[in-house]
């Protein structure tokens, strides 16, 4: 059982702002659209440095991501983040049309993703983002787990990678646990905790939640194999059938509904390849609320707690 | 090139946009016929370009917001020599490079954006011309826009951010043959007063006839001279301009011709440009 200890509570939009900032230092055709939101997705801290390089459009995302598609296919790279909300929904089509059938390198960031943003409620949590963009053609979905992940998680997906890709984070501080210099591959999930009874896969905040109910199940003599799923598109397919021959069992975890999120596309690729028993910890096809965000994880079951529950029933269906 | 050699060329250009409507058996005739002057001038007098090298990187560049007028960009293109003629005639058709709405995965040579879902071109039009500007480009970035199309709300966001970041290598031109496949876009959704709407967005608007070769190279010409302003030509064109007995008949918007309406079409064609 891998132990982790958080670093402290960061937001994972502050790593998102530290990414674009750096991977931006190393490569000047990185450019940054503003959607008037711009410190509150943590694209401040670009702004600032490189005030030429970042172009403010206003509330109009739709013209955001239009121009996103006029610009990469100029020879620059864009990043466009706002709430997810607006970034992925909102937008659909025009990522659909003008950025995915062209395929082009763009970084759409969705900020305040999933039922942590807290107090906003309903309107500004980012719950079906996944499934959405993980649904069109040549989209990459990348979902890290804290704050150092999605700085190093963003740089990635800017100078070492090449296409349409959502990435997506929180507003909410969250325990900032993984380490500096890990190694860190976009489509390559990582296995934070070994173990044969279950698997827990997830992504996001629900990581962290993960190993927690993976700490608990331990004192019950529980082995949990637990896995960031950083990536949800194109999904590690090595890891999940993995973990389905060799622990026969899944929970996945997600701060999205559990309709076409996460757990859809794991549950695709098993059923198809290895089926074995899953369940799914998710938004049960709901709107969220206001509220703190730790009350609102425990109320909608998004708790460490709720997924050790699943874990245990689970293992009741495993073969 | 001159005018009447302009002229001739169009003439091959509509009657090629009947074939190979024909040939495919559907598609958008009413507007591909209405907007065969403006890319004739476009491509044979006033875009900097060369087709045997369609990405040099200093050509102006077009992009075709309403992708379902496909018909006119590709007859163009294929007579200014980006591809055969005779590709044509696999518009439509399982694996050809002419979809029914561009589409640059299927490699089409001077296709600069897949696009066809309305309202979205002005946007990446804008995208372009900020890193134009950027970059300190000489180059234009010519927008094809249907009327019909402007009552998507994108359009003003967009056209809201061109004037806000002076985008003068930014030109929109405007087909207002004031139909769309409901009907008469008044009917439809009202847009006039149109060139007063552009103005007070901070758009240079010139008015000009899309059928008329010298107003519209001075339209373009004009456009090309203004400093620190978007600018937008509102062209009125005539669906189905050529074909006497489909112009300005919106039901020929989204129809092709039948082997024997096309004989006749062509005919027609003929007796227009004998006028
Ligand atoms: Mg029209």
């Amino acid at each position: 059982m891998a132990q982790y200890v958080t670093k402290g509570f960061v937001a994972t939009r502050q790593g998102f702002g530290e990414g674009v900032l750096e991977a931006a230092r190393r490569n000047k055709r990185i450019l940054g659209i503003g959607a008037d939101i711009t410190g509150s997705v943590g694209m401040d801290l670009f702004a600032a440095e490189y005030p030429e390089r970042f172009i403010s459009l206003g509330i109009a995302e739709q013209n955001c991501v239009g121009a996103v598609a006029g610009l990469a296919l100029s020879g620059k790279i864009p990043v466009f983040a706002t709430y997810g909300v607006f970034s992925a929904l909102r937008t659909t089509d025009f990522i659909r049309i003008s950025i995915c059938y062209n395929n082009l390198h763009a970084l759409i960031g969705g900020a305040h993703a999933g039922i942590s943003v807290g107090p906003d409620g309903a309107t500004h949590q980012a719950l079906e983002d996944i499934a959405v963009m993980r649904a069109l053609p040549n989209m990459t979905v990348v979902s890290p787990c804290d704050a150092t992940q999605t700085r190093i998680a963003t740089i990635a997906c800017l100078n070492r990678f090449s296409g349409p890709v959502y990435l997506r984070f929180g507003r909410a501080p969250v325990p900032d646990f993984t380490s500096e210099n890990q190694h860190f591959e976009i489509g390559k999930a990582q296995i934070l905790s070994r173990g044969s009874d279950a698997t827990i896969i997830a992504t996001g905040h629900m990581v962290w939640e993960a190993l927690e109910a993976a700490n608990t199940l331990n004192q019950d003599g529980l082995k949990i194999r637990v896995i960031n799923m950083h990536t949800i598109k194109p999904l590690d397919h090595d890891a999940v059938l993995k973990a389905a021959m060799e622990t026969g069992a899944i929970v996945t975890a997600e701060e999205h509904q559990v309709t076409g999120g996460l757990g859809s596309a794991v549950a695709e690729f098993i059923t198809q390849n290895h089926p074995v028993p899953m369940e799914f910890v998710g938004m049960k096809d709901r709107f969220g609320e206001s509220g703190e965000p730790e009350k609102l994880m425990e109320k909608y079951g998004l708790s460490a707690s709720n997924i050790a529950m699943h874990v245990k029933k689970v293992l009741k269906r495993k073969y | 090139m001159d005018i009447e050699s302009l002229e001739r060329v169009s003439k091959i250009i509509r009657t090629d946009i009947v074939k190979s409507l024909a040939k495919a058996g559907s598609g958008h005739l009413g507007g591909s016929l209405g907007m065969a002057d403006i890319f004739t001038v476009l491509y044979f007098h006033a875009l900097q370009h060369h087709p045997e090298d369609p990405e040099w990187e200093d050509r102006d560049r077009l992009i075709l917001s309403i992708g379902h007028i496909s018909p006119v960009l590709y007859a163009t293109l294929a007579h200014a020599g980006y591809f055969p003629v005779e590709e044509l005639l696999t518009l439509r058709k399982l694996g050809s490079r002419l979809q029914g709405h561009p589409g640059r995965e299927h490699g089409l040579p001077g296709i600069e954006l897949s696009a066809g879902s309305l309202g979205q071109g002005l946007s990446v039009a804008v995208g372009m011309a900020l890193a134009g500007k950027m970059d300190e480009k000489k180059w234009n970035v010519f927008c094809i826009n249907g009327d019909g199309e402007l009552q998507e709300g994108s359009i003003w966001e967009a056209a809201m951010s061109a004037s806000h970041h002076k985008l003068d290598n930014l030109i929109s031109i405007v087909d207002r043959n004031g139909v769309q496949i409901d009907g008469k876009t008044e009917d439809v959704m009202g847009l006039e007063p149109l060139i007063e709407k552009w103005r007070s967005f901070g758009w240079h608007a010139i008015s000009c006839d899309g059928h008329n070769m010298e107003d519209l190279i001075y339209a373009i010409e004009e456009a090309r001279y203004v400093e620190g302003k978007p600018i937008v030509i509102l062209a009125t064109t005539k669906m189905g301009k050529g074909v006497s007995s489909i112009e300005d008949d919106h039901h020929w918007h989204g129809k092709a011709p039948t082997e024997s309406e096309a004989i006749k079409f062509i005919k027609e064609i003929e007796e227009y440009y004998q006028d």
